[in-house]
């Protein structure tokens, strides 16, 4: 951020100050430092993907927006980038990383298949959309996004950052916060908190 | 002609065998031989061992609903080139039980597991028949005709309800559970027991030997999250110490359906979905897949279609080979710099791509008898510049950069080690097979499209090791530059596609394989039209889905770090192992 | 420098990578400041000769997009003379059926006179979830109706509703069309004024 997006808070500093002092306010300097150090997980579904090391790559270089450190541990990584199709076989490790990242986290769906299953929406093994587990904060639509585009999605994520205030920030609440329930494996993918809706739509009617 | 002497000639195929074994498949539109399902395997090892058939390509089946049999396929061919033989085995619904090939050919074993799990027919005698592509447990096999998934519509496309009253419909709101679920009626979640991967992890091979460690086997998951396994991609390896005594790859984390998708599809529908297969050379996938449709139709591709079809499958395979081999450096730990330098050299051809096709990775650019629109002189410049100038300057530097590198040698040479005889036997393609000395090259054993009449050398590795996969993949891009060069020269004007663009196609009933040598090896489609505007059967026969059998081979013994870069070797791309 | 890298390999890989590090200077000196954030710079950086820094300082800079780069598709219209919006869309229903993951969905209006079908949408949906911006709409159109757009722009904090663009959010009008691909569009007004002659 530029030195006055930094010091904009609605107070006057004097004149001849102005070259020695800086105001800002704690939510501010929060937020500018955590914007600019948006570590995602190295973690690559499908096409996406390979559109996703290409923004790392030299031509897009996302170390310009300090993103550049791609953590393969979930523990040390801000935002999670589900960068592709992503199937019911691959769902019950996706939210247990997603359980695994530190709050503050964030989770962009990348193109059109991590946002709803995309083209492949109608197949069997394919989970409609990864909102339907994890929330996500940004979805970039594109099949797949170019890499300029997944620039523009990480911008709109430091631009939601931006607009957070610590006062309600969830992580700074009492308590923790709820891990999701993995969802099983089971004929057909089980996710726990419709256990149940499953059973009464799987009952016979006969039974009912 | 040797060769007639040593094997005997396919005419006579049918005598040689007692009377009622085998037959002529007389279908309209098919061909090869149809053998009794009791003498398979004797039909399989006297046409491995008898008739020099010693490469078993593809093992598929297709479901006849109507007739209610599976036919079960297999494309069997010979390593010194010639066209291919095939078998079928029919088999009634019911009964759908087949003898295992995996004893001949060892590289049938995870095609025979993917047609378990997707079309539910038994192998008997398969070593290890478990699910590869669902988990255990999933209800019903996918594949079959009669299946139907949680948002099925209609049995194929266009559905009526787009046009001319469509109303907008997530399918989610058209299910019970508002999402891609179905489940078995009487079905009780809490009541459910996960499976526990038992039989994986009890198929594991245990050791008698290293007694002198005094160690216990330790098994360790490597994947499906996991930085170096290039995607969602898993495997389960045992350890005695830091030696691997057993692996078994688990695939499936990125099954998008594929085929049940391409099965409603029409023909034409199918062509963008190829390019999600292998999603960094979608123009070869798109050149493998309209050379089986076309097959099927009888259409003569133009001059100057072939010419730009060649043109770009090449340019895809020297920036997959680029692409590959930088993060193969990147498997051994060179972090990122390889990688960066090569895919500087891929952002440039993917200019072109964009420039040609409107799209960086999903071509979509061939249809059926040409290509969708010319290449502007302006990009044949660009070709040019980049196959006399830059690639080969590039070329030299990644030569002088790796290629002597004590490091990458001394990682790489002797590791992950397949003879010859192996890598043909476990079906392997492409630079695996080629780095194992085995000079087969699907451009010159079965030339396709205008290989046969361009001047190119088959690179053949000779230890069989990582350090040989590397050296053909750097050659292949020298041989593909060569090829372009030839190209560029000889470019003919005329029209880029026979006939009319249309939408809708008539393909004629029949069968038919169309098989391109893709950057990672033979890819072929098996396509099967019974007259419809939709195929009755789709298969890809993916090449590192095949490749991938021979991993655990190639792992045992060596050091765990090892096993990372002998699967980068392999260079999977896991839309296309799991499709 | 080959017999050099045959013995010291390791030394010659450093020697590449010293050798990039110094290029990103030096063609800085040489080629001097034009080589940032102007047209020309851009485009030079994407040559067959470029060395030195490679990256495009998006979003200050933007790579230009070919004229065939598709995102998603749009709905041309044509502006009429008193500014109404004449759509070029017959509700033919080509593209619906060529749609691969089946993502449009067009209501033909019908004629509130006669009652027979008229050569209008009525209400014409994409679902941009879903769309794998294949282009099949676009190419197998035989109104030159749609088209696929160059916005790549697009990323958003919500889904559902608001990605199923309606025919609000689809149309755009033809001089937007001939901006963005003006080869295509002046190649397809011929076509159309050949188609017409003859008639006329
Ligand atoms: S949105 Fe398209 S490019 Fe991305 S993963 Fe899905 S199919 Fe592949
Ligand atoms: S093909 Fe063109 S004219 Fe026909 S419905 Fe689609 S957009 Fe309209
Ligand atoms: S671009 Fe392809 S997927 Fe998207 S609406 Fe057009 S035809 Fe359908």
């Amino acid at each position: 951020m530029s030195p006055e997006g930094l010091s904009k808070p609605e107070y006057q500093v004097p004149q001849e100050m102005q070259n020695q002092v800086a105001l800002t306010t704690l939510d501010r300097l929060y937020n500018w430092s955590r914007k600019n150090s948006v570590w995602p997980m190295m973690f690559g579904l499908a096409c996406c993907a390979i559109e996703m090391i290409a923004a790392a790559a030299s031509r897009y270089d996302l170390a310009r927006f300090g993103m550049e450190v791609m953590r393969p541990s979930p523990r040390q990584s801000d935002v999670m980038l589900v960068s592709g199709t992503v199937t019911k076989k691959m769902i019950p490790q996706i939210v247990r990383l997603y359980n695994q990242m530190p709050e503050p986290k964030y989770v962009i769906a990348m193109g059109a298949c991590a946002t709803s299953g995309g083209p492949f929406k109608e197949g069997y093994n394919v989970v409609a959309g990864v909102d339907k587990f994890i929330p996500v904060d940004v979805y970039i639509p594109g099949c797949p996004p170019t890499p300029q585009a997944l620039l523009h999605g990480l911008m709109t994520l430091q631009k939601k950052i931006e607009g957070q205030s610590l006062k309600e920030v969830s992580w700074y609440q009492k308590g923790p916060g709820e891990p999701i329930p993995v969802p099983v494996l089971g004929p057909d993918l089980i996710d726990m908190r419709k256990a149940a809706v499953i059973r009464e739509n799987s009952q016979p009617v006969a039974d009912a | 002609m040797t060769e007639a002497t040593l094997v005997n000639p396919l005419e006579t195929l049918v005598e040689h065998f007692p009377s009622g074994w085998v037959k002529k498949d007389d279908r309209p539109g098919y061909s090869g031989f149809i053998v009794e399902r009791e003498h398979l395997l004797d039909f399989a090892r006297a046409m491995r061992d008898d008739f020099g058939f010693d490469y078993l390509s593809m093992v598929t089946a297709s479901d006849y609903l109507a007739e209610g049999i599976f036919d079960v396929v297999y494309y069997a061919y010979k390593t010194i080139g010639g066209p291919a033989l095939v078998f079928k085995v029919q088999v009634p619904r019911e009964d759908a039980v087949v003898p295992s090939l995996v004893a001949l050919y060892p590289g049938a074993d995870f095609q025979e597991r993917e047609l378990w799990d997707l079309m539910g027919i038994r192998f008997e005698g398969h070593p290890d028949l478990r699910r590869i592509l669902m988990w255990e447990g999933f209800e019903g096999h996918p594949l079959r005709k009669d299946w139907k998934e949680p948002f099925y519509e209609e049995d194929v496309k266009p559905f009526k309800s787009r046009w001319p009253e469509g109303k907008p419909i997530h399918a989610d709101d058209r299910n019970p559970f508002n999402d891609n679920v179905q489940y078995p009626t009487g079905f009780d979640p809490e009541r459910w027991v996960p499976e526990a991967e038992t039989l994986l992890y009890s198929g594991l091979q245990q050791t008698a030997h290293y007694e002198e460690f005094k160690t216990d086997e330790l098994i360790v998951n490597m994947g499906p999250q996991h930085p170096s396994t290039h995607g969602v991609f898993r495997m389960v390896v045992s350890l005695q110490g830091e030696k691997i005594v057993d692996l078994k790859p688990v695939m499936g984390y990125l099954h998008r359906n594929h085929e049940k998708i391409g099965e409603r599809n029409t023909f034409l529908q199918n062509m963008p979905f190829t390019d999600r297969l292998d999603y960094t050379t979608s123009m070869s996938n798109n050149f493998a897949y309209a050379l089986a449709v076309e097959k099927l139709m009888g259409l003569q591709v133009p001059e100057r279609a072939e010419y730009i079809r060649v043109i770009m499958a090449e340019l895809t395979r020297i920036m997959n080979h680029f692409f590959a081999t930088g993060f193969l450096l990147n498997d051994l730990g060179v972090y990122f710099t390889a990688s960066l330098y090569a895919i500087e050299e891929r952002e440039l051809i993917l200019d072109i791509f964009e420039e040609v096709s409107g799209s960086r990775m999903m071509c979509n650019y061939f249809r059926f008898g040409g290509v969708v629109r010319d290449v502007s002189d302006e990009v044949l410049k660009k070709i040019h510049n980049l196959i006399y100038d830059r690639i080969p300057r590039k070329l030299d530097q990644f030569d002088a950069y790796l290629t002597n590198n004590e490091i990458l040698r001394t990682r790489c040479e002797g590791v992950g080690v397949l003879t010859a005889d192996q890598a043909i036997a476990l079906s392997t393609a492409g630079p695996i097979l080629r780095a194992s000395g085995v000079p087969y090259d699907v451009r010159r054993a079965d030339p396709y499209s205008i290989y046969d009449r361009l001047d190119f050398d088959v690179v053949t590795g000779i230890h069989g090791d990582i350090y040989d996969r590397y050296l053909v993949r750097v050659g292949e891009i020298k041989e593909s530059i060569k090829i372009i060069k030839q190209l560029l020269r000889d470019i003919p004007g005329g029209p880029i596609l026979a006939g009319k663009p249309a939408y809708q196609v008539r393909v004629p009933a029949g069968e038919s394989y169309g098989r391109v040598e893709g950057p990672k090896g033979e890819l072929g489609f098996y396509i099967v039209s019974s007259g419809k505007p939709n195929p009755e059967r789709y298969h890809v026969r993916a090449p590192t889905f095949i490749n991938l059998t021979s991993l655990a081979p190639m792992s045992r013994g060596e050091k765990v770090a090892d096993v990372v870069v002998i699967l980068g070797a392999i260079d999977i791309v896991l839309g296309e192992v799991d499709r | 420098m080959k017999n050099f890298g045959k013995r010291f390999g390791v030394m010659s890989s450093l020697g590449v990578t010293m050798g990039h590090f110094f290029d990103t200077y030096i063609v800085d000196l040489v080629k001097g400041r034009k080589r940032y954030w102007t047209p020309e710079g851009i485009e030079a950086r994407r040559q067959a000769d470029t060395e030195g820094i490679f990256t495009i300082q998006y979003p200050e800079e933007q790579l230009p997009v070919p004229e065939e780069f598709r995102v998603l598709p749009f709905l041309v219209y044509d502006e009429g003379e008193n500014g109404e919006k004449n759509l070029r869309c017959t509700a033919c229903g080509i593209c619906a059926k060529v749609c691969p993951p089946q993502c449009i969905w067009i209501y033909r209006a019908t004629d509130p006179v006669t009652g027979k079908p008229s050569p209008h949408p009525a209400e014409f949906h994409i679902d941009m979830d879903i769309c794998m911006n294949c282009g099949f709409c676009a190419e197998y159109c035989p109104f030159d109706a749609i088209k696929m757009d160059h916005d790549f722009e697009l990323a958003s904090y919500t889904r559902g509703e608001s990605h199923l663009y309606g025919l609000d959010k689809l149309m755009k009008p033809v001089s937007y069309y001939e901006s963005i691909r003006p080869v295509n569009a002046s190649r397809e007004a011929a076509a159309r004024a050949e188609k017409a002659r003859p008639k006329a």
